[in-house]
């Protein structure tokens, strides 16, 4: 009978209630557990990091904290909680009164005062009280999830698995060629309920894992056996978050293979993100951890690695022997050397679509969102301000941290958070009314929607981030923009924003708006590269199939239907727009031919000079 | 000066944004169809679920107010063309100083029994395609009546639904009148590897009133019955010019306009679907329904408007199409039927439906057209050999350089050199493989880039 949506056979349908059953089931784990508080793991949380000469220099027991927090633990003890927020209001609730007791023990018997270095470093900070709150978590989950963690891991991912691939698999009944029937209609592709739903989903997920991981403690335990048995110890958030990220990869890898089988392009492309996020991002680090050896992701580059200069890491590197040094060199030479050379005879695709690991997630999880980019010229304005915004971020807060590492100088500037706020505004209130200058005829209606969105978020965000502190200054120092770094483009931007909106606004909001490697390799292939996406002299047809499905929201028609090679610095070479094309207008290719013209030509048949009859 | 187009199809727009590159002169776009140019080539992907109509609009909103073209949503009752001016339905008339008539194409009705009826239709506008929407609901069985590109169109886009189709083609294989034997089975079984219905030798002789004044079935000239709840008519269009009988322009079947698209009544023209070629180049037909005629048109007709004559060349006839999943690319010349004296290379896959053919001169061994299913091609380096008269044999060696597949595609040129070797005895073998740089150095021999675009306010100034 007629209808709007694509065949699902029996088996298919099944899948989907399998899938759907497990999904249920791993967010219910969660909460399978009791939460009772794990003294031996709060003692040695509390003491770590903290430098034994320092206690001792003040006369402090090795326990200080532990002692000073016996009668704060009181209410926690022989207490069970049946949620992690209910644990967790308890343990923080005694955690704050421990930072209190701390202050006043420091002031009024050590004689220290907020002045002194030392002060800072006995002191019990906030950002410590949230790390503890994860390992405590983790220790204290008792029973049914902690006790049965490993037939349960067989069975929700068994399940899950099972279900995925029985929906994923009998795609291949299907005739060879380009599926994208029902997109348009479909509830999950076009922020239907479903897609919202998913959204709302993801975005959860990784505002829980970033800012608030205690909540996932029973997902972590779950996992534990796989990461006892590859890297000889317990798992944590992060192992959690590569496993989850690896699996949808490689599970959602087989779908785009199949839906692009007679494409080898695809193929061999999406075995290429499989490979690199199986081996270089999952595997090779943990083994490098078993082995006591410094555990990188070497396919990880800088700025998109934007910790890779920060002194922990090269310390930590020069520190770990001859693979360790090798590690940094081969960083920098990724840089250096690597990127703009492969940039310059492949184009961006060698990185974006073929070895990074968000891109891969973007080509297989976000295939199925790709056209909900946005086409529209402010788009790509925007997109232009943001992601070399973005870049120049990321380089001047490395070129700071470099300073401090090696002259030791951390230089401050301070002022009033409220004037910061208003200076942002300002900013921003010229960057758009210079805009309408230069392009008068975008819509105003748009312009105010995107700058309300993006000014909003961003608004909330430093107020947020202004409630939490105590101080009304905001200090501009190394460590400072460092910590704003990973908070808002680290992990609220890479994180929340470029995966959670993938059913919002496509699966490369990250890669297009916000990536500073993206931005950095677009220059490469913008100015200096061999790479373009070739127009087929005039067989275009304007039916925009291309722009519709280019994930980095590239009006791919606006050079085809011309004629006109596409030459664009977002262009991450996925090749879909190629694929799509229903008449063969669009070819990926290299050519050191014509590099630096290769902009210039116009295929499509046109009127010329010759063709002119001049009046006399 | 004031330019009036009717239609915003391809020919209208193209027309429209040449003139505002070459003049400041007032530009008027009317069209009763939709506010803004759409591709009409895509409406089967909307109703597919590839795109959204607003996808298939190659210029957002802003751009026409930006380039002062103004759109105006009406509909042209007739044209008085001694007062030079437009009459509209339920509106003020408009005057003009020129007028460009692009008022495109018809669905064809060849008097059928009961052609009017209630679902019953084209595939042509977008009316029409919110026809074919309404009555897809809880449709039961769809009929296409005509074998040619819109009817295989239709019928996939049904098949995405679901919605079994019974597809009669008049000819004894799909569109032969196009395409050459093979390359007609080909698609023939492209398409009853969907499940359609495909008839072949049959036609329509009526169609069947259920007694409210709606399609219930039709009658076949083999005197079968099908029943279905709507009949898709794609057996062809014809010049939309029912607006322009009783005026003093000539027409015959389609508006006739000379090499310059002039017609026969002054500072009016004539572009795309809707022209008739008086004299048209050797190797065109005078009335070509077909995207690219309409884009080369409505530029050539820009130049003329605006003082700069251009005799209208839409040169090496080329022409593309998606068969299912089979896409089609023609170059130069490829007659269904091979005249005397042209001899033909065909290779087909073994196993997948792609195939390649080559056409060249007996005599002269001059390469004449190219004929591909399946497989891309470079227009550039087809219409290069074709326009130069290459042998084929030169040809052959280098038609690496055609190929036009992704990255990774197996290359099939030496299968077909095989094929060559196998009919004549030649040993020829494949010089140049797949790759941009050796394209663009045969490119740049001679021709190349001769086509260099005009620097086009100088010119219009001097005339």
């Amino acid at each position: 009978m007629s209808k709007k949506s694509t065949d699902k056979t029996i088996l298919q349908k099944i899948g989907i209630a399998l899938f759907v059953v497990a999904l249920i089931t791993f967010t219910a784990a969660l909460n399978l557990s009791q939460f009772q508080l794990d003294e031996p793991v709060l003692r040695e949380q509390l003491t770590l990091g903290v430098s034994s000469d320092l206690l001792d220099k003040y006369g402090m027991e090795q326990d200080y904290y532990w002692e000073l927090a016996q009668e704060e633990l009181t209410p926690l003890r022989n207490q069970t909680y049946g949620t992690t927020f209910a644990f967790n209001n308890a343990l923080k609730d005694a955690m704050k009164s421990l930072q209190d007791e701390v202050q006043q023990d420091l002031r009024e018997n050590k004689g220290l005062t907020t002045s002194d270095g030392d002060y800072w470093q006995l002191v019990l900070q906030d950002y410590k009280v949230q790390d503890i709150a994860f390992p405590v978590t983790k220790a204290s989950s008792q029973g049914f999830l902690p006790a049965n963690n490993g037939w349960l891991l067989l069975l929700i991912f068994g399940v899950g698995l099972l279900g995925a691939f029985m929906y994923i698999l009998p795609k291949t009944r299907l005739l060879p060629g380009i599926k994208n029937d029902h997109v348009y209609h479909s509830k999950m592709h076009y922020r239907g309920w479903l897609g919202i739903a998913t959204g709302v989903y993801l975005i959860g997920f990784y505002v829980v894992l970033y800012f608030f991981a205690e909540h996932l403690a029973n997902w972590v335990i779950l996992v534990d056996p796989i990461s006892e048995a590859l890297r000889g110890s317990p798992a944590d958030q992060w192992f959690l978050y590569g496993f989850l990220y690896t699996l949808a990869i490689l599970v959602m890898g087989v779908r785009m293979i199949i839906k692009y089988r007679h494409n080898r392009y695809h193929v061999i492309r999406t075995f290429s993100v499989m490979f690199f996020q199986l081996a270089f991002a999952f595997m090779i680090p943990q083994i490098l951890a078993s082995l006591n050896q410094p555990s990188r992701d070497l396919k990880n580059i800088w700025p998109l690695d934007y910790s890779f200069f920060f002194e922990y890491n090269i310390n930590n590197l020069i520190s770990s022997g001859t693979l360790g040094v090798f590690m940094l060199v081969w960083g920098i030479a990724l840089v250096v050397i690597g990127v703009p050379l492969f940039s310059y005879f492949y184009g961006k695709r060698w990185y974006c679509s073929w070895v990074c690991g968000c891109g891969g997630l973007a080509e297989t999880l976000g295939d199925p969102y790709r056209q909900l980019s946005d086409k529209s010229l402010i788009g790509w304005q925007i997109e232009r301000w943001m992601v070399h915004f973005v870049l120049v971020f990321a380089v001047g807060m490395t070129g700071l941290v470099l300073y401090t590492y090696f002259t030791n100088n951390n230089p401050t500037f301070s002022m009033n958070r409220w004037f910061f706020l208003v200076l942002i505004w300002l900013v921003g209130g010229a960057l758009i009314y210079y805009h309408r200058r230069l392009f008068p005829s975008v819509p105003r209606r748009k312009l105010l929607q995107v700058v309300g969105a993006v000014g909003t978020v961003l608004t909330i965000a430093l107020v947020v981030g202004f409630i939490n502190k105590d101080s009304s200054t905001v200090s501009l120092s190394t460590y400072q923009i460092r910590s704003w770094y990973g908070f808002y483009i680290g992990a609220g931007f890479a994180g929340v924003v470029g995966t959670g909106f993938y059913p919002f606004m496509g699966n490369r909001v990250w890669c297009r708006f916000g990536c500073p490697l993206a931005a950095y390799i677009g220059i490469v292939q913008r100015f200096k590269s061999r790479f373009r996406i070739t127009a087929n002299g005039g067989q275009c047809i304007s039916c925009g199939n291309c722009s519709t499905y280019c994930e980095m929201g590239i009006d791919v028609r606006w050079y085809a239907q011309r004629g006109q090679d596409v030459i664009r610095a977002a262009c991450v070479g996925c090749g879909v727009c190629a694929a799509v094309c229903p008449r063969g207008v669009l070819r990926l290719e290299n050519s050191s031919e014509d590099v630096d013209t290769r902009a210039q030509a116009q295929r499509a048949l046109h009127i010329t000079k010759n063709d002119i009859q001049l009046l006399s | 000066m004031h330019i009036a187009i009717i239609g915003n199809g391809v020919a209208g727009i193209t027309a429209a944004r040449f003139i505002r590159k070459l003049s400041d002169h007032e530009i008027t776009v009317i069209s009763a169809e939709t506010d803004y140019f759409f591709s009409r080539t895509a409406l089967m992907y909307i109703y597919m679920g590839h795109m959204r109509y607003k996808d298939t609009m190659p210029y957002e909103p802003w751009f026409w107010e930006k380039n002062r073209i103004n759109l105006k949503r009406a509909w042209v009752e007739s044209v008085d063309f001694d007062n030079k001016k437009l009459l509209l339905k339920d509106d003020e008339p408009v005057s003009y100083d020129k007028l460009l008539i692009a008022s495109g194409s018809n669905y064809n009705k060849f008097g059928w029994p009961g052609q009017d009826l209630e679902g019953v239709g084209g595939m042509y506008s977008y009316q029409d395609l919110e026809k074919i929407e309404k009555y897809s609901e809880g449709l039961e069985r769809a009929v296409i009546v005509g074998g040619g590109l819109i009817g295989i169109e239709l019928s996939e886009m049904f098949h995405t639904r679901d919605i079994p189709v019974t597809f009669l083609v008049r000819e004894e294989s799909f569109w032969n009148i196009v395409l050459p034997e093979e390359e007609s089975d080909l698609v023939n079984r492209e398409i009853r590897a969907h499940h359609i219905d495909l008839r072949l030798s049959t036609e329509l002789k009526e169609i069947v009133d259920d007694g409210s004044g709606k399609a219930c079935a039709v009658i076949t000239d083999k005197g079968e019955r099908i029943d279905c709840g709507f009949v898709g008519l794609t057996a062809g269009v014809h010049p939309n010019t029912g607006f322009l009988k009783d005026s003093s322009l000539e027409m015959q079947k389609g508006i006739l306009v000379n090499e310059y698209l002039e017609t026969n009544i002054p500072d009016v023209y004539a572009a795309g679907d809707c022209m008739q070629v008086r004299a048209p180049l050797s190797g065109r037909r005078p009335i070509e329904a077909v995207w690219y005629v309409g884009r080369i048109a409505g530029e050539t007709v820009a130049y003329n408007m605006c003082g700069v004559p251009v005799k209208y060349d839409p040169g090496i006839w080329f022409n593309s199409a998606k068969f299912y999943n089979i896409e089609y690319q023609v170059y130069g010349d490829m007659p269904a039927k091979m005249p005397d004296h042209y001899a033909s290379i065909y290779w087909e896959h073994p196993e997948e439906r792609k195939s390649i053919r080559l056409v060249y001169d007996k005599e002269s061994s001059e390469i004449r057209g190219f004929n591909l299913m399946g497989v891309r091609y470079r227009q550039e380096v087809c219409h290069k050999w074709i326009r130069e008269k290459t042998h084929i044999e030169e040809v052959l060696q280098n038609l690496g350089l055609a190929n036009f597949d992704p990255e990774f595609y197996k290359e099939y040129e030496a299968a077909v050199i095989n094929t060559y070797n196998e009919q004549t005895g030649s040993k020829l073998r494949l010089k140049k493989r797949r790759g941009l740089s050796g394209v663009l150095r045969f490119l740049r021999d001679i021709t190349y880039p001769a086509r260099a675009p005009v620097d086009k306010a100088k010119k219009v100034k001097q005339s």
